[in-house]
């Protein structure tokens, strides 16, 4: 059975086209991440899928509800972790998820039970009479979690759910959605930036850059499709080396990236003494080379001819602290 | 019901747990009453004064209160945009017009719980009730106010994208309107032009109103303060509720 649906999904914002025309389908009870860094359209295709931002042009459906006409089935069906915080800092947590109860209409036996349930499998129960201002960042995010399982939704959004926790608690969380997505069977669709959490989490992975899916397949996948081994070479003479470099048969991608030049390519061992060799006799100086499986971001940087976190480093990031005040 | 009834219960929870607030927006008006109240007292005597210029502007000062505390738990709206919370209640599968009616209901009666807290500061200060129906009369005025200037606030925090146009509203909407309504003087000591930018005021009828409530004299007759007072709340919740439906976050 099919959980989303998406066709040719546009959205932009004053001419920018933030979201360019994208297509893909989740099955139900799918695990399937959107990767991209930032400012490539993950919020805001997880806005437009949830209702909350109306698309440019194509259509998209929850559960065969069309976003447009269904708006009410289709946000009874899902529930969502938004990227930035909110929920109310002066409510309690238990206040703050009785509320959402409410807003779903949620009867109040069942509404108590459910409550004190998910706090307690989030770790909650004894802080749950506390204001949320006092609460860590890891326990608001949390506390959104278990707010958003509330009304059991079939299909939950989570918007960078762990971006900014320390490693311990992203850990935790972790293995939290994963459980919800293999014993109780919900639907994920979550974005993120880190690969380590699409690789963990997801059974497909939608690589998102400037609006577009690049690519789109399982993590194993994707890895093979760009070659079985990476080579990275780190030297002042980044140019000169992929200019010899490149002409070999057995390369299959070279990449020079700000640091370092990445070669895709199979059976790395048997060519890095060649590429050593080459390197001497055109008097090039190889400060280091490694050879490594390909990660996510090998991926990334194959497709796009960037790497993450280069973009990561961009302007981006100090445009997103000026425009999020709230979060504390 | 049930959603109108739970934002209500948000707005109120919050409203009786900010204690500052609470004290804070009390100092303004207390300050009013005390140095007008007395101040002049004895040096205004104008027609309609029967009671002291005290009396007097005791329902005006219990009006400003109302009004003040109203625009500002509409304004509130725009706090829930910037913390994210509003994307909370809007991704829900309940109407905009529940929400933006629970709202109002919320704000409008933390409005009434100040105005009522003013109104037992009065009576210390010689204010006395002599009559049951006169001050139901008055909580119904001010119930009007909270609602209409509530839905007032929810109409310009639709369309603002943050709390800069605050000070614009404060100094071109709400000071005007209080400074024009009859709140420190009687209507018709004023100059016939000026008598009309009152009359054009809505919350002059307020203040007659409650005027009318509490001391049994008003220069409006209260079934046209009260027919008035109606019409502009259903108009203001209709718009407010109107501009709401668009808003994003
Ligand atoms: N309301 C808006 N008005 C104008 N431009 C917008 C708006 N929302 C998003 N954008 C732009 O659309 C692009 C995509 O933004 P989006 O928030 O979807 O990125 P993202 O992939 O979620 O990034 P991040 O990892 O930083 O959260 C960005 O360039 C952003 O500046
Ligand atoms: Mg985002």
């Amino acid at each position: 059975m099919v959980a989303i649906e998406v066709e040719n999904l546009t959205k932009e914002f004053n001419g920018f086209v933030a979201v360019d025309h994208i297509s893909f389908s989740i099955e139900s009870g799918e695990a399937f991440g959107l990767l991209g860094p930032n400012g490539a359209g993950k919020t805001t295709t997880m806005s437009m899928l949830s209702t909350m931002l109306k698309p440019t042009s194509g259509r998209a459906s929850v559960h065969d509800f069309d976003i447009l006409k269904e708006q009410d089935d289709v946000r009874k069906s899902i529930g969502i972790v938004f990227q930035d915080q909110s929920l109310d800092e002066e409510l309690t947590a238990y206040e703050n998820m009785d509320f959402h109860g409410r807003l779903y209409r949620i009867p109040k036996n069942l509404r108590e039970k459910k409550i004190n349930e998910l706090l307690k499998l989030v770790e909650l129960e004894d802080k749950k009479d506390n204001l949320v201002k006092t609460y860590s960042g890891g326990m608001r995010r949390r506390l959104e979690i278990a707010r958003g399982l509330l009304h059991e939704p079939r299909v939950l959004f989570l918007d960078e759910p762990t971006l900014g926790l320390d490693p311990q608690t992203r850990n935790h969380l972790w293995s939290y959605i994963d459980r919800l997505n293999k014993e109780k069977g919900i639907t994920i669709i979550l974005t993120t930036h880190y690969m380590e959490e699409a690789d963990k989490l997801c059974d497909r992975i939608a690589i998102i850059d400037k609006g577009k899916i690049i690519a789109l397949d399982t993590s194993e996948k994707l890895k093979e499709s760009i070659g079985g081994d990476v080579i990275e070479i780190m030297s002042s003479d980044r140019d000169k080396i992929h200019s010899v470099i490149k002409a070999f048969s057995w390369v299959k991608h070279v990449d020079v990236h700000n640091g370092s030049v990445t070669i895709n390519l199979q059976n790395a061992e048997k060519h890095v003494a060649e590429i050593v060799n080459v390197a001497y006799d055109n008097g090039i100086e190889i400060e280091s080379i490694s050879i490594h499986k390909p990660t996510l971001e090998d991926v990334f940087l194959y497709y796009t001819g960037r790497t993450m976190r280069e973009e990561e480093a961009s302007s981006k990031d100090r445009m997103r602290m000026m425009h999020k005040p709230q979060r504390r | 019901m049930d959603i109108v009834y739970t934002i209500w219960l948000r707005n109120v929870k919050r409203y009786l747990r900010s204690k500052s607030r609470i004290i804070g927006s009390l100092g303004m008006p207390t300050f009013f009453l005390l140095v007008l109240g007395f101040g002049l007292n004895s040096v205004v005597s104008l027609p309609g004064m029967s009671h002291g210029y005290i009396g007097f502007i005791i329902p005006g000062i219990i009006s400003m209160s109302v009004l003040f505390t109203s625009i500002f738990s509409g304004i509130q709206i725009i706090w829930d945009k910037q913390f994210g919370f509003l994307k909370e209640t809007l991704v829900a599968p309940v109407s905009r017009i529940e929400i933006m009616l629970g709202q109002t209901v919320g704000g409008a009666t933390t409005a009434l719980i100040q105005g009522i807290i003013i109104l037992v500061i009065s009576l210390f200060l010689g204010l006395r009730i002599s009559s049951i129906p006169g001050f139901a009369l008055a909580i119904i005025f001010m119930t009007l106010i909270g609602l209409s200037f509530t839905a007032f606030g929810i109409a310009f925090a639709s369309r603002m994208e943050d709390m800069h146009g605050f000070q614009l509203i404060m100094n071109f909407v709400v000071f005007p309107i209080f400074g024009l309504s009859g709140a420190l003087f009687p209507i018709d000591s004023l100059p016939s032009w000026l008598r009309s930018l009152t009359m054009l005021d809505p919350l002059t009828y307020g203040v007659e109103g409650i005027r009318y409530g509490l001391l049994g004299t008003s220069q409006i007759d209260p079934v046209l303060s009260f027919v008035v007072l109606s019409g502009f709340t259903i108009f203001m919740v209709v718009l407010g509720a109107y501009l709401f439906r668009k808003i994003s976050t």
